[in-house]
């Protein structure tokens, strides 16, 4: 999803607010607390896993995202797991009690069915890459900044669970790469100075650089 | 609604008030729900808070560095296996990710960020702070990051290569701050004091001696 969580490259956020290490309390409020507690407790119960609850902090409208403190954002994501895996309804959230009227939930774009593979790892360290170009409407973890972009891969990270799949709650291990961008091959003449990225890419997101 | 302000840093609804906020009775409504669901317990919800206010936070990365800087050994294990290296010192990475330790050194800078969301190695540092989770933050370092460390006083020389990290997948990333200079006679223990959450994040360096108190 191109939504307004991709935000690397993005101008006009302004200035960076950075509070004292010494001083920033690791809450700002009780509501954050009991936010932030709620929602590993309701990982450990398995309907969901973290990528299930990124798409749906994603998948909210971007102004609302934008809007939302981070809390707040994970405040939804909860209300939205919750509701789609029919454990509470949309009627019982505001009064706190339960009421248990049935409720079809909204569908969320579903990405594409994957199939496990045994393929060996198609890349290796020093090939060099393109992240494919694409905009897919479902999630991933490919940004939009690295897409159409050549780089190196820096080495092979074994396989892990494609983010487009986990996301809706398949297991489907996929070949992972480190892969290093040179800034000016990411920003061109915008970027200062010869300093450079590294993001590890699932192998549908790389094709072949010539 | 809430009173919403700007989007610089997120501060809003972040603060501290006497009134409770439609915010707060809205997770208040959530957790009486929840718990009268039987879907948590409210034991469970304080153990995770209390974990996460109290007892794990940078502290526990401070000691991995400081080991890294007295023992090469421990270093090119944390290099290269940074789960093990961890679990070896009893600070096992605990969510299910993949550790791995960068190295700062006179010709190389790391700095890392998620711009996705806010991936952070929690169980070496604790819960990420506000500006590492701001767009920002999250927006600006990837395209720019010498500005950004220079915000946060940290100056990197034109022949130093910035290498920004962005933790895209379950990998979490800790960066070992180079060893100040005149810090050979500390004991491992005084040198963990020097070593800040914003050092193990890259955007500033280890503290010398005389400022471990600031």
């Amino acid at each position: 999803m191109s939504t307004a969580h991709d935000m690397g490259g993005m101008h006009g956020f302004g200035p960076l607010v950075a509070e004292p290490e010494a001083t920033e309390p690791v809450f700002r409020a009780d509501w954050e607390r009991t936010v932030f507690g709620l929602h590993l407790a309701l990982m450990r119960n398995g309907r969901w896993n973290l990528e299930g609850f990124r798409k749906m902090i994603e998948s909210q409208a971007p102004v609302e995202y934008l809007r939302n403190s981070y809390y707040e954002n994970w405040l939804a994501g909860v209300e939205r797991l919750l509701v789609a895996h029919q454990m509470v309804t949309p009627e019982e959230l505001p009064g706190g009690r339960p009421n248990d009227e049935p409720r079809v939930p909204s569908p969320s774009e579903q990405a594409p069915v994957y199939e496990k593979s045994d393929a060996p790892p198609r890349f290796q360290a020093t090939d060099r890459v393109r992240a494919i170009n694409r905009n897919p409407a479902f999630h991933t973890r490919q940004p939009r900044y690295v897409r159409g972009r050549e780089g190196s891969v820096v080495r092979y990270c074994g396989a892990e669970a494609l983010p487009e799949a986990a996301a809706d709650g398949s297991d489907v291990p996929q070949h992972l790469y480190c892969v290093r961008f040179e800034a000016a091959d990411l920003w061109g003449p915008d970027a200062k100075g010869r300093d450079a990225l590294y993001i590890e890419l699932w192998e549908e997101y790389l094709e072949p650089a010539s | 609604m809430t009173d919403h302000e700007t989007l610089e840093g997120h501060t809003h609804g972040e603060r501290h008030s006497d009134v409770p906020t439609a915010l707060a009775l809205r997770v208040k409504a959530l957790q009486s729900l929840l718990l009268e669901k039987g879907l948590v317990a409210q034991e469970a919800l304080d153990r995770i808070i209390e974990a996460y206010e109290s007892r794990i936070g940078p502290h526990i990365g401070a000691r991995v560095v400081a080991r890294a800087w007295v023992d090469a050994a421990y270093r090119l294990r944390l290099l290269e296996d940074g789960n093990a290296a961890v679990a070896s010192l009893g600070a096992p990475n605990r969510e299910g990710t993949r550790l791995v330790a960068v190295e700062n050194t006179a010709q190389i800078h790391n700095v890392v960020v998620c711009t996705l969301c806010s991936c952070y190695p929690m169980s070496l540092l604790g819960l990420p702070p506000v500006w590492y989770k701001s767009a920002p933050f999250r927006s600006r370092v990837v395209m720019d990051p010498r500005s950004v460390l220079a915000e946060f006083g940290t100056e990197v020389a034109d022949d130093v290569e910035v290498r920004v990290w962005d933790s895209n997948s379950e990998v979490r990333y800790l960066v070992i701050p180079e060893r100040p200079p005149g810090t050979q006679h500390l004991s491992e223990e005084d040198l963990a004091t020097l070593v800040g959450r914003n050092a193990m994040i890259g955007v500033e360096r280890a503290k010398t001696p005389g400022a471990a108190a600031r």
